[in-house]
């Protein structure tokens, strides 16, 4: 005869009422190592995705996604001459916020080196990759955008022409792919009243040099076009992907462009371990401890739920001593009990989980492994908060009975 | 009365029992050199004015409030030498002991016959046949009908029964009953000590009943009394 089983029946309500709350405690633990699993997937989603043996970016910088990296476009040129490469690309990566429908659209502007790269290495569930070199985007789902939808940024209107899922940046914004000429339009519209006014700044700057004085063409060429004077153009690129032939040895590639004093060299696996360790390594602390604190909280709730239900049937165990059971008949009453308040509370999360996590905002992916790791720590915890009741119980004196 | 029992070996054998609670200023002696045999088959009432020391004595007997001094022998075995144990007591009274008090003490979230099992389960008997010896014991007591009935949905006197056939699950040697009769009226009071009597002498087991009820003295074999800790006559045992 299970005792345990019994006693739960008799005070159904009671059980079913903690189990639930230990459940949604739990279901929270899970969704925190969910959240951070999800940080990792999207930190590290485009670095996969994209597909790029090397990243070559700014010298002595950590770029493009830890921190910014400026790297003349035409670097792409310098790098395919390298012997060993196959290709390579420029990147792009920025992120905006503007206003569409009188909505917020937060999006991540990625780059498509135009023409080797039309997004046919990304990921489509709807229309297809981009097709001209301008006015294309390809938009995750995330961000709201249907097929054929035409969206304002800066002075130019472009098109959704194909929608992917999934695909979001380290922030967990939706990514956008443009070719990277319309990316760095977008990243470096000015409006026609900034630019007039700083034309005109550049003018008076140049009033006060004598180099402006005695040379008069130079006062036409600066309240020209910013990007007709190549000292003062804006950045170009973040960074160039390079792909390696077949066969060639990484290691002698990156070795020789990094002794190129302007830039620095990362590997694929480089470049996420960057991520990792600067983005997400706080948030991961952060989540971790918030863990701690809940399997903290958990195990007290347990504890002081098992101890209250032993509290109340302390009478039934002088009663069982009296009879003569065993420190195992009791023990088992009680372990079984929080065994399976932890048991049943974890089931719950996990069934709740699956309606829940999916409407969170940002990625949350349960793996396997942490699933059996939090399954562990329930069955810890259930041991340790069922220890509490376990005391009470075995220090009640048979005659007790009598009082 | 007719003893049944063949064995010639007494149920309980107890000698110079004394209990003394606290010491120095705050000592109180509840019981007093005390010996006493009870025989195997024998229902014997205990009788006494509160605080005589009866409840003190049987538990004592029982098993579960050892005494200070004295020694005690249940079917011929040595158990307690002072308050030293010489016997695991817990299994010692889990074989051969029942008990009865003045509440039934059933377990609230077992119905009656799983009250019943759950002592003969204890004692390691498989689930099956301790429910069928349970229903068996119950039909016995003339509670049958209600075996599927929680505590709660029984009257006293059928609580009591319950108790009792939970108290005779393991056929126990002894049975010690703490004023049984106290909560039920003068016709179930009866009729739980003429149950006694019938257990006694149908089953052999001792019974030994701490007990006001005069009404029912007839009932027992014999009647010891006890006042300020001893039996009465110098803890001579006495024929009522």
């Amino acid at each position: 005869m299970n005792l345990a089983v019994r006693d739960i029946r008799h005070n159904l309500a009671r059980f079913a009422l903690t189990t639930v709350g230990i459940g949604l405690l739990l279901m929270i633990v899970m969704g925190m190592g969910g959240i951070y699993r999800g940080l990792i997937h999207e930190a590290t989603l485009l670095v996969d995705q994209v597909g790029a043996d090397l990243w070559v970016v700014q010298g002595s910088t950590r770029g493009p996604f830890a921190e910014v990296s400026r790297i003349p476009a035409k670097l792409e040129d310098r790098v395919r001459a390298v012997p060993g490469v196959a290709g390579a690309r420029r990147f792009v990566s920025h992120t905006i916020q503007r206003e569409h429908r009188g909505q917020p659209l937060r999006m991540v502007v990625q780059g498509l080196s135009w023409p080797e790269d039309k997004g046919d290495w990304v990921p489509l569930i709807a229309g297809r990759a981009l097709r001209q070199a301008h006015y294309e985007l390809i938009a995750d789902r995330l961000l709201g955008l249907p097929l054929g939808e035409k969206v304002r940024l800066g002075k130019d209107v472009y098109e959704v022409v194909g929608l992917t899922r999934g695909m979001v940046g380290s922030g967990g914004d939706g990514l956008a792919f443009f070719t990277v000429s319309d990316a760095m339009a977008v990243q470096f519209d000015v409006p026609g009243e900034a630019t007039r006014l700083e034309r005109a700044s550049r003018l008076a700057r140049l009033g006060h040099l004598d180099l402006g004085r005695v040379t008069p063409l130079l006062s036409e060429r600066v309240v020209g076009s910013a990007s007709e004077l190549p000292a003062l153009g804006p950045p170009q690129v973040s960074a160039v992907l390079v792909t390696l032939q077949d066969g060639a040895d990484q290691a002698r590639v990156a070795a020789t462009l990094g002794t190129w004093p302007d830039v620095t060299v990362y590997s694929t696996q480089e470049q996420k371990d960057l991520l990792l360790s600067g983005m997400v390594d706080k948030a991961k602390r952060q989540l971790g401890l918030f863990r701690v604190l809940l399997i903290i909280i958990s195990t007290i709730i347990m504890a002081l739920i098992i101890y209250t239900l032993t509290l109340d049937k302390i009478h039934d165990v002088a009663m069982l001593k009296l009879m003569g059971a065993r420190n195992t008949v009791i023990v088992g009453l009680i372990l079984q009990q929080a065994l399976l308040i932890g048991a049943l509370g974890y089931g719950l999360a996990y069934w709740l989980g699956t309606f829940a996590f999916p409407k969170f905002p940002r990625l949350v992916v349960i793996e396997t492994p942490d699933l059996l790791s939090l399954g562990a720590i329930v069955l810890g915890i259930s041991v340790l908060s069922s220890l509490l009741g376990i005391w009470k119980a075995m220090s009640v004196e048979p005659n007790k009975v009598l009082s | 009365m007719t003893n049944v029992a063949t064995d010639k070996t007494p149920a309980i054998e107890a000698f110079s029992l004394t209990k003394v609670y606290g010491s120095g200023n705050t000592e109180v002696v509840a019981m007093k050199d005390v010996s006493l045999t009870v025989a195997r088959g024998e229902v014997v009432a205990l009788l006494g004015p509160s605080g005589a020391g009866k409840s003190t004595l049987l538990t004592a007997i029982g098993l579960i409030n050892p005494p200070t001094a004295g020694r005690i022998v249940i079917g011929g075995q040595p158990v307690m030498e002072a308050d030293r144990a010489l016997v695991d007591l817990r299994a010692f009274r889990r074989q051969h002991l029942g008990f009865i008090f003045q509440k039934a003490n059933l377990i609230p979230f077992l119905n009656a016959v799983e009250n019943v099992q759950v002592a003969m389960e204890i004692n390691d008997m498989a689930p099956r046949a301790a429910r069928q010896r349970a229903l068996e014991l119950l039909d016995y007591l003339g509670v049958a009908d209600r075996a599927n009935n929680l505590p709660d949905a029984l009257s006293g006197g059928q609580q009591q029964r319950v108790a009792v056939a939970r108290a005779l699950a393991n056929q126990p040697s002894l049975i010690l009953a703490d004023e049984p009769t106290a909560a039920l009226d003068s016709h179930r009071g009866r009729q739980v000590m003429e149950l006694f009597r019938k257990v006694a002498h149908e089953r052999g087991s001792a019974v030994m009943v701490v007990t006001h009820d005069h009404r029912s003295l007839d009932v027992f074999d014999r009647t010891l009394e006890m006042e300020d800790g001893q039996l009465k006559n110098g803890s001579k045992e006495s024929k009522p």
